[in-house]
């Protein structure tokens, strides 16, 4: 849980500097250093299966495998994508090498090793607990008292370096700590999914806020959220490993998080998406029925105009119905024996959807040096959007009266 | 036929060979992944293939070849589109997307396996991750005759292990494809929007490059393990890359380094330990630790972009630019006809290295502590000068920079190849010697 919680919040500081697979590399390369760990115990003699002496191990040979693959980066033309890969591959390759050489030693009653791969929560003994809560405590300590200088270097490094901030040593430190929670994570979660603490719960988080101070609050609440939860339901069914049902388990949060968070969630953005085109599609009819009511005196939309008018612009018969509610509970229309009726409110809208399309329309003829042909097309998108001011804009431009805005379309030859 | 080559063929060299043709398969197409900056798409795909196997085997309850190569390339395709959506749909980093998507998946596979159905599958983590190479000895008939036409006789041909066939069937598919696709597969790693915009649709062609990518991992898998296979995607065509700047020579010395380091891996893992009298070590560990290793060679001394090659360059050009302004210097001290410079009030100009590739160059004599430039050396000095002040010049005249703010460009101007305008005056006012 605390794990969790750490890893929730070094997993943003990753997030946010775009580092999230720096994390899994990190994790990859730290299979050597427990395999050679364990393999100089042996031969040394001491207990080969402290925790303490894996993890060091563990993280030198991390580190070493986040300076190559800065090394790759920065010296040559290989891409950061290529480099992360390599490093990770050759240096987990080598680890197996060692794990293979630690199988056929004589001493090597191995068998605690591969755990750490797939990680085993349940075989932790109390010892082990209290180092990585020790670990933990102190990366939430460390992201606590840096966090303003993290959120500086993480949003705009090189202001940050002109500001006199100490962005490399920032970085280190960033590093250290992924380090310090990859590691204490290894044997919770096994190394391939140590990876998945420090990347779900911040991504998760980011779909809830644009605030760096909610973002390490909840990251750090999904990640002893699902950690929590993760190893209650592990205990309840024995014999599931508890590191994947705590991925999983963020898996889900984020899938939660991925669909219906307020802003950012795809539903959200479904809503909107759907919200903005019922307006087009309600001004177009208002804009119609306007026009019309400029040829005739009592304008009346029967419903198969309405059909007409929905069916000319293309939209399924879904959205039609979509439009013709949404007429009709905003009181656009109002049923009489002949048919539909614009009420006053519709034509007021139309008028003003026509007024803005003329005066786009014009300002694009005059202003923009548009093929007069080609203006119908652009105006038709950004006449719902204009703002009262760029109205007001745009009158000034044109010169109030200038302009008949009942003239209809101009067409090739008729350009002022 | 003797004994030990007898021995070679059954017991390594179908290993050998699975190795190989993983390598080559897996490097041909990490070629475009690297280009195309996708790299550890191969490490997504080979960890969240793990599920894809398991369910399959779950549904079949047998280790059927095709279903479980199924699984897995259905999963690969998921995994592939999965990551795509939550990219797209939720405006995730993709580094940080290929994360949530793989890291969730293989935690569900491993869910799977631990499940009570699979205990008594030997289908456990580890094979995924290193593979079971060593088991893949020929096994033959015990009277088959000791002889190459025994060995290689038409009943025996059952007895090749499946991976092998499998790896050559997908090696032929990939490589016809790269061939026939060559132009298409090119354009679209270097410029997607230019290959859609002359209608070939690069997104179609990158779901077909990531099928290609999955069945290699899938086919790979049994083999060579999913390591090796993110090796090999990366490290051979990584390598090559430095190597040269053209596409054509990239795939194929990609393929030569992936064949170098399957063989090299293979027999260091082998040999070097049964030389020392010690059990043979991971053979899949030992060719990913090769690959690597072949890319840090690479890194180092490939010849234009190693390390070792740009650091060189840059030393020469430091060397040539501190000559230059040595020589410019006296040049100008001679121009307003001052004595001779001592070696002192050269200042920093004058390091001794300089000093001592001047005099070898003939381009400076010095005497009594005197330093006077040779009549090659007043050429080179002449010319650089004129450089400088023709430059100056042009800054100030055509790019309408201030007079005293041109010293600095010009004088980084001055060592490039580019020739400025000619003209009479610098902008101080002063000639500029003509050549």
């Amino acid at each position: 849980m605390l794990l969790g919680l750490a890893a929730g919040l070094v997993g943003v500081l990753a997030l946010m500097r775009k580092r999230s697979l720096m994390a899994d590399t990190l994790s990859h390369a730290s299979l050597p250093g427990i395999a050679l760990a364990f393999i100089l115990a042996t031969t040394l003699g001491v207990n080969a299966k402290s925790l303490p002496l894996l993890m060091t191990g563990a993280a030198i040979t991390g580190v070493l495998g986040v300076l190559a693959v800065q090394w790759l980066k920065t010296r040559t033309r290989l891409k950061e994508d290529a480099c992360l890969g390599a490093i990770l591959s050759t240096f987990f390759g080598f680890g197996i090498v060692l794990l293979s050489i630690v199988q056929t030693m004589r001493a090597g009653n191995a068998a605690g090793l591969p755990r750490f791969i797939y990680g085993q929560t349940a075989a932790m003994l109390p010892a082990d607990a209290i180092l990585m809560s020790a670990i933990a405590g102190l990366s939430i300590v460390a992201v606590l008292l840096l966090s303003k200088e993290f959120a500086v270097v993480a949003f705009d490094d090189e202001f940050s370096l002109v500001q006199g901030w100490p962005v490399s040593r920032l970085d280190l430190a960033m590093m250290a700590l992924i380090v310090l929670v990859t590691v204490s994570g290894l044997q919770a979660v096994g190394l391939i999914l140590v990876v998945a603490m420090l990347i779900i719960p911040p991504v998760a988080a980011r779909f809830w806020t644009d605030r760096l101070w909610l973002l390490f609050v909840l990251a750090a609440c999904f990640g002893t959220l699902s950690g929590y939860l993760g190893s209650s339901i592990s205990a309840l069914f024995p014999g599931k490993p508890a590191g994947s049902v705590i991925v999983l388990t963020s898996g889900v949060l984020f899938l939660v998080s991925m669909i219906a968070a307020p802003r950012r969630g795809v539903v959200a953005g479904l809503v909107r998406r759907i919200r903005l085109r019922l307006r087009f599609e309600v001004d177009h009819v208002c804009e119609a029925a306007y026009e019309r009511s400029l040829e005739s005196d009592r304008p009346v939309l029967t419903h198969a105009t309405l059909q007409d008018l929905t069916k000319t612009r293309g939209l399924d018969p879904f959205t039609r119905a979509a439009v013709a509610t949404a007429l009709r509970t905003r009181h656009y229309v109002r049923s009489t024996p002949a048919g539909l009726e614009p009420t006053p409110a519709a034509l007021a809208r139309g008028a003003r959807v026509y007024r803005n399309h003329r005066l786009w329309e014009q300002y694009l003829i005059t202003h923009a040096d548009i093929a007069p042909s080609h203006v119908d097309w652009s105006v038709d998108q950004v006449e719902h959007v204009l703002s009262a001011d760029l109205i007001r804009q745009l009158e000034d431009a044109l010169g109030q009266d200038g302009i008949d805005l009942r003239t209809p379309t101009p067409t090739i030859g008729a350009a002022p | 036929m003797s004994d030990s080559i007898f021995q070679f063929i059954t017991l390594d060299l179908f290993p050998l060979l699975a190795a190989t043709l993983a390598s080559l398969v897996c490097a041909l197409l990490g070629n475009y992944l690297v280009l195309r900056r996708q790299s550890m798409m191969g490490d997504a795909i080979s960890h969240a293939v793990l599920p894809g196997l398991v369910v399959a085997f779950l549904i079949t309850q047998q280790r059927l070849p095709i279903p479980m190569f199924l699984g897995a390339a259905v999963a690969g395709l998921v995994t592939v589109i999965l990551i795509e959506l939550v990219r797209k749909l939720g405006r995730v980093e993709p580094g940080a997307a290929m994360g949530v998507v793989f890291s969730v998946l293989f935690a569900f596979g491993v869910l799977l396996l631990s499940s009570d159905r699979m205990r008594s599958v030997d289908l456990d983590a580890d094979c995924v991750l290193h593979g079971v190479l060593e088991g893949l000895t020929l096994n033959l008939p015990h009277d088959t005759p000791h002889t190459w036409g025994g060995i290689f006789s038409l009943s025996n041909l059952a007895h090749i292990p499946r991976p092998v066939v499998t790896l050559l069937v997908v090696l032929l598919i990939s490589s016809t494809c790269v061939a026939i696709l060559f132009k298409e597969f090119r354009l679209a790693a270097f410029d997607p929007a230019l290959a859609t915009a002359q209608g070939f649709r690069a997104g179609a062609l990158h779901m077909l490059l990531m099928a290609l990518v999955a069945a290699a991992t899938v086919a790979s898998f049994e083999a060579v393990g999913s390591i090796l296979v993110i090796a090999m995607l990366i490290c051979p065509p990584a390598a090559a890359r430095l190597l040269t700047d053209r596409l054509n020579t990239q795939i194929w010395a990609s393929l030569v380094l992936a064949l170098t380091s399957a063989v090299s891996g293979y027999a260091s893992a082998i040999y070097i330990p049964s030389a020392m009298g010690r059990d043979s070590v991971s053979v899949a560990g030992s060719i990913a630790v090769a690959s690597g290793l072949i890319l840090a060679l690479a890194a180092l001394f490939a010849p234009t972009h190693g390390v070792l090659a740009r650091t060189l360059r840059q030393k020469r050009l430091t060397r040539e630019i501190a000559l230059d302004d040595l020589l410019a210097m006296l040049y100008r001290a001679k121009e307003i006809e001052a004595e001779p410079l001592s070696v002192a009030s050269l200042g920093f100009a004058a390091e001794p290295r300089t000093l001592a590739i001047a005099r070898q160059a003939d381009l400076i004599a010095l005497a009594n502590d005197r330093v006077t430039l040779t009549p090659s050396g007043l050429d080179r000095a002449r010319n650089l000068v004129r450089t400088h002040r023709l430059w100056e010049t042009y800054l100030v005249d055509e790019a309408g920079l201030a007079p005293d703010h041109v010293h600095d460009i010009a004088e980084k101007l001055e060592h490039t190849n580019l020739t400025p305008p000619d003209a009479e005056h610098d902008p101080h006012g002063r000639r500029i010697p003509s050549e």
